[in-house]
């Protein structure tokens, strides 16, 4: 027995197919030339059809003239001098618009929903379970036509708009809002809110260390709103008001004058901001399951009232449950944006590969860049959301 | 002695009850109906003004809905007038007769009426199939599993799309639409996702660094663009890559799209799923000299996808609500029947968009609501084991 050689010095007695790293080498050769072969295949193909069917290709139609009209634009553009890359970068910040807005609202809406799931009020929590069912279950593209065609296209046309005091109109075309120009002497006050948020920052460092050095607490609270919205308030009258608004005059058959929101951009805003806020709801139910019981307890124990409790034991450990998911969410809702193309929001689906792609009939270059720019978003949040984690994460030993 | 002479002091004084008191019913506000009130609807101020808020809204939103959709609602008539209200001089809620006369459409959207049986044909087939699937104690569950995956998908495809040979007239699938696309669309999303999603996954931990980066870059491009972008890659990119006279009708190319999109997040549930397997499992079955595939068949995957159906069910929910994206490249699932319906001129009310969509509602609610119910039974059966 002793004399037996230990097996890693016998020399391989299996035959060469049978080695695994052979195996494997052969089997990724295998798997690269199919793809390859599939790649080479599909481009030889698109470029016989294109040439057939007469297809320029290459970016050489993003400096041309775009020659249509975007209902919606954030940057100067105009049908007639402006380019498709400009009705791009429109269609970009229309799509960034509607996200954020639905991003804010979706998360005020969905924490206040999940935490009535799970208040002690019988009522609240089923009214909030069955919204959360209710809504989860029906297909967003479902609720987008629903608040688009049977909610804002149902409201009365522009001779029977609703009006708040004549200043504000609702009707079939949009909500027609009061426009602020700002008047000379109105930096005044924009400094003095920076100003205010830099002090209330400030203030709020110092009280931390101030409570941590003698125990006593700061009133924070109050010291934070009149910096934060007292201080540029004073200076906006100081300064004489320098502010007025254009308020949208009510004709016969339009509108005109004012900030018009489209019911395109309404409904979207609606739809994402409802359907969101139900999956935010669930995940924090869920963060806030995650936190023991324990942590509560031991905090009523040490004689903190409910509120401080929730402030500042159960929700910070929660949100390092809820951070994540949170996050897919909001890339969902940028993602499901898209749908706009459904109810005619120009946002950059509907811009660039609709009319731009029906335009130029440049399918390849079109939807490769709108997937780069969303592949692109969702890259960067999942790389901010890696660094977030690593230094949430639990200190453990 | 001293202690049984105590005893006999205590039980002789007077004022010693000899029985126990019977115990005393907790206050009535407390319990039953009243305690549980108080308990759960007005245990604090807050609380009392929370749930007469709440009442007040549900006393407002519950008789408008029930008066829309059954006290003014029209239940007979032939066109438009019927439910108008400047017609009828009455309120009008839900218009029934309209969906009733639309409701060949909205199931088997333009396919042939005298072919339309074998539409429900279908139909049975596709439920047995489910049935077979989903009820746990049924009979035979590997035939059944046969049957969904192979025999099925075969002999649906020749009844809906028709085989002159044995005699079943060919219909285009243009003429297809309604409940049958939105089923169809599902079905194959659902049938090709599992099993690409498994490879995917696998492909994913493989030890092979080129299949893990083909199917890495695969899963992240798929999950980081939206499904319309996808799809609309399907409907105009697909027929350029492929040889003009192979170029595939529009349904499938949308199927294409649906089926690769919901395959990689499949495969990121799958993952989730094989990760949860201790290692020991793996080397377990390395050690009792299985290959690669009989490990992941015999030992790896039944565990994994054992803890991954609750997620499973809910991507399937998620896709389910999807099918209604290929409205968007033109084709005719339910919502699209519904969109085309609303604005005939012969059934244009006002109440008509609400009435289409609220059909629309019952049908994804009924269908995603039962899966997410399954998916919690499962989930309870399965996880009957770990709880003691």
């Amino acid at each position: 027995m002793a004399t037996d050689l230990p097996a890693s010095a016998r020399p391989a007695s299996v035959v060469f197919y049978n080695d695994p790293r052979v195996r494997s080498i052969a089997y990724q050769v295998a798997l690269c030339a199919v793809v390859v072969f599939l790649v080479y295949g599909a481009a030889s193909n698109a470029i016989e059809n294109l040439a057939r069917a007469r297809i320029a290709s290459g970016f050489g139609f993003w400096d041309q003239t775009a020659g249509f009209d975007i209902s919606q634009t954030l940057i100067k553009y105009s049908s007639r001098s402006s380019t498709y890359g400009r009705a791009f970068w429109v269609g970009l910040l229309n799509t960034l618009l509607v996200a954020g807005i639905g991003i804010v609202l979706a998360t005020i809406l969905g924490f206040v929903i999940g935490i009535s799931r799970l208040s002690s009020n019988w009522l609240l929590a089923k009214v909030a379970g069955c919204y959360v069912e209710i809504i989860r279950n029906l297909p967003l593209l479902l609720q987008l036509l629903f608040w688009y065609n049977a909610v804002l296209k149902a409201l009365p046309d522009i001779r029977d708009s609703h009006s708040i005091g004549g200043r504000v109109f609702l009707n079939n075309r949009g909500l027609f809002l009061p426009t602020p120009i700002f008047k000379h002497g109105f930096g005044g006050a924009e400094i003095a809110l920076l100003a205010g948020i830099i002090g209330a920052i400030a203030y709020r460092v110092w009280a931390r260390k101030q409570q941590e050095r003698t125990g006593r607490q700061a009133p924070v609270l109050w010291v934070t709103l009149a910096l934060v919205i007292g201080l540029p308030l004073a200076t906006f009258i100081l300064s004489g008001a320098p502010l007025s608004f254009e308020f949208p005059q009510a004709g016969r058959f339009n509108i005109t004058g004012g900030t018009e929101v489209l019911p395109e951009f309404v409904a979207l805003l609606f739809g994402l901001t409802i359907y969101t806020a139900a999956f935010i709801a669930e995940v924090v139910r869920a963060g806030i399951l995650a936190v023991s019981r324990g942590q509560s307890e031991a905090a009523f124990s040490l004689g903190l009232r409910p509120g401080p409790t929730l402030r500042l034991i159960v929700v910070p450990q929660a949100m390092r449950v809820i951070i994540p998911p949170l996050t897919s969410q909001y890339l969902n809702l940028t993602k499901n944006s898209s749908l706009a193309v459904a109810i005619g929001y120009p946002d950059l689906v509907q811009v660039f590969t609709g009319t731009v792609l029906n335009q130029t009939g440049q399918a390849v270059e079109v939807v490769a860049i709108t997937m780069l720019v969303y592949l692109v978003i969702s890259l960067a949040t999942s790389l901010l959301m890696n660094i977030y984690n690593s230094r949430m994460a639990l200190k453990e030993r | 002695m001293t202690m049984a002479e105590g005893d006999l002091a205590v039980t002789e004084l007077a004022f010693v009850r000899h029985t126990p008191i019977a115990p005393r019913p907790p206050p009535a506000t407390m319990t039953g109906a009243l305690g549980w009130l108080r308990a759960n609807l007005l245990s604090s101020p807050f609380n009392i003004a929370l749930t007469i808020l709440i009442g007040l809204l549900l006393a407002w939103a519950i008789p408008e809905i029930v008066k829309f959709l059954f006290i003014d609602a029209v239940w007979t008539g032939s066109d438009r007038e019927a439910c108008l209200e400047f017609v009828q001089h009455r309120a009008i809620g839900a218009c029934w007769p309209f969906v009733w006369e639309r409701l060949p459409y909205f199931i088997y959207g333009s396919y042939p009426i005298s072919e339309r049986w074998r539409v429900d044909v279908f139909f049975v087939m596709l439920a047995i199939g489910i049935v077979w699937l989903l009820w746990l104690n049924a009979p035979r569950r590997d035939l059944g599993a046969i049957y969904f995956f192979l025999i099925l998908p075969v002999t649906s495809f020749i009844l809906l799309t028709g085989w002159s040979a044995i005699g079943l007239r060919p219909v285009d699938t243009v003429l297809w639409g309604g409940v049958l696309v939105t089923i169809v669309v599902a079905a194959v999303g659902i049938v090709c996702s599992l099993p690409l999603g498994i490879l995917l996954a696998l492909g994913r931990r493989s030890r092979m660094p080129t299949v893990r980066l083909l199917s890495v870059i695969f899963i992240e491009f798929v999950r980081g663009v939206p499904l319309v972008t996808v799809l609309f890659m399907a409907s105009v990119m697909l027929p350029l890559f492929i040889p003009e006279q192979w170029s595939p009708d529009k349904l499938v190319r949308a199927l294409v799209g649906i089926a690769l999109f919901a395959s990689a997040y499949m495969a990121e549930v799958v993952r989730a799923g094989l990760q949860a397997i201790p290692k020991g499992q793996y080397e377990g079955a390395m050690a009792v000299g299985l290959r690669y595939a009989q490990m992941m068949r015999l030992v790896v995957l039944p565990q994994a996808l054992k803890v991954t159906i609750p997620n499973i069910v809910n991507t399937y929910i998620g896709l389910f609500k999807d099918t209604t994206l290929v409205f968007i490249v033109g084709i005719f699932d339910l919502l699209r029947t519904i969109e085309v319906a609303r604005i005939d001129p012969k059934w244009a009310t006002p109440v008509t968009s609400t009435t289409g969509y609220a059909v629309a509602a019952i049908f994804y609610l009924v269908f995603c609501y039962g899966m997410s119910r399954y998916a919690r039974a499962m989930e309870a059966r399965l996880t009957k084991g770990d709880r003691r």
